[in-house]
């Protein structure tokens, strides 16, 4: 049971406070990724805050479910998600990349709470998932586990002795979620080295295929719960979404995959969220 | 030279051994059940064994998916292939997060023979020994990696175990306590000590013999633990011999000589020779002409030691 089970409308609006969180602390830290934690937003908070089990006060409850972000650039979201679920205070997001505080630019499992596993170097999170999940089966437990990945890391030959893995040991607990925003680093994917047909590929190797707006609420949910009761093979969700999405500037533009909004970028994109720094960053002072 | 077995058996039958005692062991292999000899494990408690297919980086991330589960996983390549191939996985996933992952590298050394350098792996301590939160166990005979195996359920984190292809000298018998962590000296001596690890330790234990005969009363111990390194056992060694030789199956650079000369360096500096794969890669042939070929027989720790007594 998620402890929030957010309906579409709340978990629209949880969204959008999650943008202007990782803008906010972005803004704060002068460093880290925007595009992909903004692109990656809306399916992450509906897993989040509508599907995943968890237990923000228990963060090792035995009987949780087990989310990988195998994407640990995207961390300005993951400490988003994970504050506004209350594994820590929102205030921790301004200490972002900072010698003080617990928030390394990568996710690290040992310093910050609700991390599974650290994260950092691309194409691993997908094969740790299978572990969790065969392990899972091995207990015959009903606990499910999720790996959000990337699109660019599907490159990563690792990634695809994961799928072949999962498809022949039926990890049917196991969902994946791919950011499918079509952008990396050095360009777009069809330009640095084309992924696609990524639906027909996962279908290929056995794998039950929902392709999505990663952008719409209702799509994500529906398909997150449809992958619930699928038996017999993994679940893939291929989520396509927007890079930067929400924030005008950065929509659709690789360059914004590693970097942060300067000061007046980021009030800018506030702006758009419809709120503005010193607004959003009192909010998490105080919380 | 009295009984002769193999240090992978020893893994095999540790394997079975760590089954039996906790219900969490499972094992992994990728397409090498039986010259790692997992196959033991497997045939006795197939529930708990995961054949993973030629795929060793997401064996090591599977199996450090599972450790997330409570179970203790021990994921069994080629010593060459767990370290080399797979080391993004070690660094990043699995002694960063410091999970409770096993490795069970095989093929460990020179010794490996006729399959050549691809396939001997003569880099893992150097490698490994860079990697936080790592532990490395190097045995030296059959007994000793089934004591290893078994022990290294009781120990969190992140833990390698090196062994053999090959029949080597059995020096151990199963009393023999093992403690990990804790070097063991095999014969006390005040001249020079030998130390050693893995199968070395049978020839630093006949290069004594033949020393004693030339009146050089020689220290032979055993560091079967390579990290954490035992520095009392070390410092006392250099304190009370003056002279260190360190023998190894292994590439000399950043590897077990090197561990014990950063002990020696720090506390008290005294003159040491290292004996090792000088390097270089290895090449095909049969173990035990190999192991001449690279000067890793007991004539050349002898021939170490004497050029290092020059020195004390």
């Amino acid at each position: 049971m998620n402890p929030f089970n957010l309906e579409i409308e709340k978990l629209k609006q949880k969204a959008l406070d999650i943008r202007r969180d990782i803008i906010t602390l972005l803004i704060e830290s002068q460093s880290g990724h925007s595009g992909g934690p903004l692109s990656c937003t809306d399916m992450a908070t509906a897993l989040y805050f509508n599907i995943l089990n968890h237990d923000p006060q228990n963060p090792g409850n035995p009987q949780r479910d087990l989310n990988f972000f195998s994407i640990g650039h995207v961390s300005p979201l993951i400490y988003s998600l994970l504050a506004e679920s209350g594994y820590f205070p929102l205030k921790d997001l301004l200490s972002f990349r900072k010698m003080e505080g617990h928030l390394e630019g990568h996710p690290n499992c040992l310093h910050t709470p609700g991390i599974e596993v650290s994260a950092g170097s691309l194409g691993q999170g997908l094969s740790i998932a299978c572990g969790t999940a065969y392990g899972i089966k091995m207990d015959r437990t009903e606990r499910r586990v999720y790996c959000i990945m990337g699109d660019g890391e599907q490159q990563e030959g690792s990634i695809w002795e994961a799928v072949m893995f999962s498809a022949h040991y039926k990890l049917d607990n196991l969902c994946g979620i791919i950011d499918y925003n079509h952008r990396q680093i050095d360009g777009e994917t069809e330009d640095v080295m084309d992924i696609s047909p990524l639906t027909e590929k996962y279908w290929s190797f056995g794998w039950n295929v929902y392709e999505i707006n990663g952008h719409d609420m209702n799509e994500i949910v529906g398909a997150l719960k449809a992958a619930n009761d699928c038996k017999g093979k993994p679940s893939i969700i291929i989520g396509h979404t927007e890079m930067g999405k929400g924030v005008s500037f950065m929509e659709g533009l690789a360059e914004w995959h590693g970097k942060p909004p300067k000061p007046d970028q980021g009030e800018k994109a506030l702006a758009e969220l419809g709120t503005t720094y010193a607004e959003w960053s009192e909010r998490l002072r105080n919380g | 030279m009295g009984e002769m077995k193999k240090t992978r058996v020893g893994f095999g039958h540790g394997l079975v051994d760590a089954g039996e005692k906790n219900k969490n062991v499972v094992v992994l292999v990728g397409d090498l059940r039986d010259s790692t000899n997992v196959n033991f494990f497997a045939e006795k408690f197939p529930e708990r064994f995961i054949e993973v297919g030629i795929a060793e980086q997401n064996m090591a991330n599977v199996a450090a998916g599972l450790s997330l589960t409570g179970k203790i996983p021990f994921f069994t390549t080629y010593g060459a292939f767990a370290t080399c191939r797979c080391l993004d996985m070690l660094r990043v996933t699995i002694c960063y997060s410091n999970l409770n992952v096993k490795i069970g590298g095989a093929h460990g050394g020179i010794s490996v023979g006729p399959d050549g350098a691809t396939h001997q792996a003569l880099e893992e301590i150097s490698i490994l020994r860079s990697l936080p939160n790592m532990k490395i166990i190097v045995p030296c005979d059959y007994f000793e990696t089934r004591k290893a195996t078994l022990a290294a359920i009781d120990i969190d984190g992140p833990l390698y175990i090196r062994f053999g292809r090959e029949n080597v000298p059995v020096v151990t018998d199963k009393d023999t306590p093992f403690e990990f962590g804790k070097g063991v000296v095999y014969r006390d001596g005040g001249d020079i000590a030998i130390l050693a690890c893995g199968v070395m330790l049978y020839e630093a234990l006949e290069a004594a013999h033949e020393l004693e005969r030339d009146g050089i009363d020689t220290r032979v111990i055993n560091i079967h633990t390579v990290k954490p390194i035992d520095e009392t056992i070390i410092i006392k060694a250099a304190s009370e011999c003056g002279a260190i030789v360190t023998a190894e199956e292994h590439q000399v650079y950043g590897g077990f000589g090197s561990a014990v000369a950063e002990v020696i360096a720090k506390n008290n500096p005294v003159p040491m020779e290292f004996i090792g794969v000088q390097d270089s890669f290895g090449r095909s042939g049969p173990p035990e002409e190999l192991m001449k070929a690279y000067h890793l027989k007991a004539k050349d720790i002898i021939g170490a030691v004497k050029r290092v007594l020059k020195r004390k």
